[in-house]
C-alpha cells in the first residue's frame, strides 16, 4: 500500500525533475559559464577540479537598456493579448458551458479543431491573410469598401492578432472547465434575491469563476511573453521582444551563456509577479 | 544563407513543429526516396549502428544540406554509382546547423556551412575534420579564384570545398521601380535603397531587406564610400547612420520571406541573396502574374557568400563523405545542381555544362569585370560581432 502511494507520489515528482529541474539546471549551469570558442561553446563547471563561475553575464544584461526594453515589450504585447483573450474567451466559454449538453462536445470540439493543422502553418496563413495583395484587402477592395489597400501586416495589430488567434483555446477550456462545474441554480437564486442579471454575473458567476480566470491568463500570458514565430512572421521592424533578442544572442552572437542568462532573468522576472499574482486571486477568490 | 522558403527555417527553432514539419514535408518527397517511416527506422538502425565498436565503414552516409540545394538525381545516382546508402536531411538556416555542430555528436558526415562567419568560426573551434585532398581526384576542377576568396574564412581551404557560391545585391520589380523612380532610376546601385529619398518613394510600394548585420552593415558602409570590411566604432556608427536614415522606409527585415513578396509582387526592392531573387524570378514567371523581377549587382560592389562541404569532427562515415564531395566536384554532377537550383558552382570545368540561360545570365555568372567589384568578408572578433549585432537591434527597433 505505502510503495503504491510512493509510487503515485513520486511518478509526477519524478517527471518535473527530469523535465523541468534538471533542464533548468543546465541553462543556469550554463548562464554562469564564460563563452569559449569550443564545443560546447562555453567553460566548464570544473576546470582542473576547480569550480569556474561568473555573473558577469547577468551584469551584462544590466548594463544595456536594451534587454529591459525588450522585456517590457514582450510583457506589453503578452498582457494586451491576455486581456483580449479573456475577453473574446470569457463569453465563448460561458456559452459553450450554458449551451444544451449535446451541443457543448461539439462546441469544444470546434474551439479545439484548429490545433489538429501546424501552428506554424496556421500563423502563415495569417500572412496570406493580411497582407497587401492578400485576402482581406482584396475582399474589401472588391467590395468598394477601401480604395486603397490597408497595412494590416507586420505592425502591432497583426501581433496580438496572431497572439490572440493563437492562444485563445488556452484562455477558453479551463475557463470553460471552471464555468461548467458552476450550478446554474445559483444564479436562479440570485435572481430571485433581487439581483439583476448584470449584478448576479458580477457577485456570482464571476467571482466563482476566478480560478479559471487565473489557470487562463497564466496559460496565455507566460508563452505569450517569451513567444518567438509569431513576431518574427507577423511583426514589423518595431516589434521588439524578448524571444527575438534571445535569439539573436544563442544564434547571431553564438553566445550561450548570455542568452542562458537572459532566459533564467525572463523566468525570475516572470515567476515572481505571476506568483504574487497567483497568490492574491487565490485570496480573493 | 537563409535564402529558401522560410517554413522550415521556422520549424527547426520550434522544437515540435520541427518533427512534425519535417517528417511532412521532407518525409513525402524525401530526395532519398524513403517514407518517413523508413527515415525513422533508417535513423534507429544508424544509431544501433554508431553504439556498436565500429570496424570497418559502414556504406551509410549521412548528408545535412540546405533545402532545395540539390538535383533531383543527385543522391540517386551517387547511391547507384558507390554503393553507400543516403540519408539526406535538410536545414533552412546556418544557424540551425551551427546550433547543432556546437552542441557535438550531430551524427552527420558531410554538412554544408557558409563560410564567413560561419564556417569560419566552426572550425576555429575545432569542429571539422581536414579535407584529405590527396582523396578528391576531382579537387582540381575547382575555380582558383573561389578558392582563394573561402581561404579568407578558411586558410589554406583546410576544413571546407566549395559548393554553390553567389552574390548580395538588389532584387527589384522592374515594372514597379520603373513606375515610381522613372527610366532614370539607379536600379544597378545601392542608391536605388540607399538615398533616402529614393527609399522613402519607395516605401509605399514595399522595401525588404535581410535581417542580417553582417549583409548590410558592409553595403551601408560601402554606399558611405568606406572600407566595407571595416571594423572600428566609426564603421557602426557611419552604417548605424545611413541605415537608420532609410529604416521608416523598409517594411520588413526578413531573410527569406522576400522571395514571396517579390515574386508576388507584394514588394518592390528587396536587398538580398542571388539565388533567392532568381528563385523569386522564376516563380512569377510561372505563375504568370506579369510580376517581372530582377536581380543587379550594385556598381558600388557586393559582398560574396560561398557554401562549403565540410565533414564534422565526429562523422561516422568520414571515408564515405570524401566520396560524396568528390562526387560533387564531378563537372557533369555540379552543372545538374547549378541547372536546378540556379545558383553558380564554383567548378570551372562545369560552367560550360551549365544550361545557356543560367550561366549567361550575369546576376548568376558574373563576367570578370563584374567579379572585380566583388569582396569577400573577412573574420570579426566576439566583441565587434555582439556590437554589431546590438546596433543592428536598435537600427531595427528605432531606438
Amino acid at each position: 500500500m505505502n510503495a503504491r502511494r510512493f509510487g503515485v507520489v513520486a511518478l509526477p515528482y519524478a517527471w518535473l525533475l527530469l523535465f523541468f529541474l534538471v533542464p533548468f539546471l543546465i541553462v543556469l549551469k550554463i548562464s554562469l559559464a564564460h563563452e569559449a570558442v569550443s564545443i560546447p561553446p562555453y567553460t566548464p563547471l570544473f576546470d582542473h577540479g576547480r569550480l569556474v563561475v561568473t555573473g558577469a553575464n547577468y551584469l551584462f544584461l544590466l548594463s544595456d537598456a536594451l534587454y529591459w526594453r525588450a522585456y517590457l515589450g514582450a510583457i506589453r504585447y503578452a498582457a494586451i493579448a491576455t486581456a483580449v483573450t479573456l475577453l473574446l474567451g470569457y463569453p465563448l466559454a460561458y456559452g459553450i458551458a450554458r449551451a444544451p449538453a449535446r451541443w457543448r462536445g461539439v462546441l469544444l470540439m470546434l474551439v479545439i479543431l484548429p490545433f489538429w493543422t501546424s501552428f506554424l502553418i496556421r500563423v502563415y496563413a495569417w500572412i496570406g491573410l493580411l497582407k497587401e495583395n492578400g485576402i482581406v484587402n482584396h475582399a474589401l477592395l472588391s467590395l468598394g469598401l477601401i480604395d486603397a489597400p490597408l497595412r494590416l501586416i507586420n505592425n502591432d495589430f497583426s501581433v496580438i492578432l496572431g497572439l490572440v488567434y493563437a492562444y485563445l483555446p488556452f484562455m477558453v477550456l479551463p475557463l470553460y472547465a471552471q464555468l461548467e462545474k458552476l450550478d446554474p441554480a445559483l444564479s436562479d437564486a440570485a435572481a430571485d434575491l433581487g439581483a439583476r442579471p448584470a449584478r448576479a454575473f458580477w457577485q456570482v458567476t464571476l467571482p466563482l469563476s476566478l480560478p479559471g480566470i487565473v489557470a487562463g491568463v497564466l496559460l496565455v500570458f507566460i508563452p505569450a511573453v517569451g513567444e518567438f514565430v509569431i513576431p518574427d512572421l507577423l511583426g514589423g521592424p518595431n516589434t521588439l521582444m524578448i524571444g527575438k533578442i534571445l535569439w539573436d544572442e544563442f544564434f547571431t552572437n553564438r553566445d550561450w551563456p548570455v542568452a542562458a542568462s537572459l532566459a533564467i532573468a525572463m523566468l525570475l522576472l516572470l515567476a515572481l509577479p505571476m506568483g504574487l499574482m497567483r497568490r492574491f486571486l487565490r485570496g480573493v477568490a | 544563407m537563409p535564402r529558401h522558403q522560410s517554413i522550415l527555417r521556422h520549424c527547426d527553432l520550434t522544437g515540435a513543429i520541427d518533427k512534425v514539419l519535417a517528417g511532412y514535408s521532407y518525409g513525402r518527397k524525401s530526395v532519398g526516396g524513403l517514407s518517413m517511416i523508413q527515415r525513422f527506422a533508417a535513423a534507429f538502425v544508424l544509431a544501433l549502428i554508431a553504439a556498436l565498436p565500429s570496424r570497418a565503414e559502414d556504406k551509410l552516409l549521412n548528408v545535412y544540406n540546405w533545402s532545395d540545394y540539390i538535383a533531383p538525381d543527385t543522391v540517386k545516382n551517387f547511391e547507384a554509382a558507390s554503393g553507400i546508402k543516403v540519408n539526406y536531411d535538410v536545414y533552412d538556416a546556418n544557424e540551425t546547423l551551427e546550433a547543432k555542430l556546437m552542441a557535438g555528436h550531430a551524427g552527420y558526415d558531410v554538412v554544408v556551412p557558409t563560410a564567413m562567419p560561419y564556417l569560419a568560426r566552426e572550425a576555429a573551434a575545432g569542429v571539422f575534420l581536414p579535407i584529405d585532398k590527396a582523396r578528391l581526384k576531382n579537387y582540381a576542377n575547382l575555380d582558383p579564384q573561389i578558392l582563394a576568396a573561402a581561404a579568407n574564412a578558411d586558410p589554406g581551404n583546410k576544413f571546407g570545398v566549395p559548393y554553390m557560391w553567389g552574390t548580395t545585391g538588389i532584387g527589384y520589380n522592374v515594372a514597379k521601380v520603373k513606375a515610381v523612380l522613372g527610366d532614370a532610376a539607379p536600379v544597378g546601385s545601392l542608391k536605388l535603397l540607399f538615398d533616402p529619398a529614393n527609399a522613402k518613394k519607395l516605401a509605399a510600394c514595399g522595401i525588404e531587406v535581410l535581417d542580417s548585420a553582417q549583409e548590410l552593415f558592409p553595403a551601408a558602409l560601402l554606399y558611405a564610400g568606406r572600407n566595407p570590411l571595416g571594423r572600428t566604432d566609426a564603421d557602426i556608427a557611419k552604417a548605424t547612420e545611413i541605415l537608420t536614415a532609410i529604416r521608416p522606409y523598409i517594411r520588413k527585415f526578413h531573410s527569406s520571406e522576400y522571395i514571396n513578396d517579390l515574386a508576388n509582387g507584394d514588394i518592390c526592392v528587396a536587398f538580398g541573396y542571388s539565388g533567392d531573387v532568381v528563385q523569386a524570378k522564376n516563380r512569377a514567371a510561372e505563375a504568370k502574374n506579369k510580376v517581372e523581377i530582377a536581380y543587379s549587382i550594385p556598381t558600388e560592389g557586393a559582398m560574396i557568400w560561398i557554401d562549403m562541404m565540410a565533414i564534422p569532427k565526429d562523422a561516422p562515415h568520414p571515408g564515405n563523405a570524401l566520396a560524396w564531395i568528390d562526387n560533387i566536384l564531378d563537372p557533369r554532377v555540379a552543372a545538374s545542381i547549378s541547372n536546378t537550383v540556379a545558383y553558380a558552382n564554383p567548378n570551372e570545368k562545369a560552367t560550360s555544362l551549365v544550361a545557356e540561360a543560367i550561366r549567361n545570365d550575369p546576376g548568376i555568372y558574373p563576367p570578370q569585370e563584374v567579379r572585380k567589384r566583388l569582396f569577400f568578408d573577412k573574420p570579426v572578433t566576439p566583441e565587434f560581432e555582439r556590437a554589431r549585432t546590438r546596433a543592428w537591434t536598435r537600427i531595427k527597433t528605432g531606438s
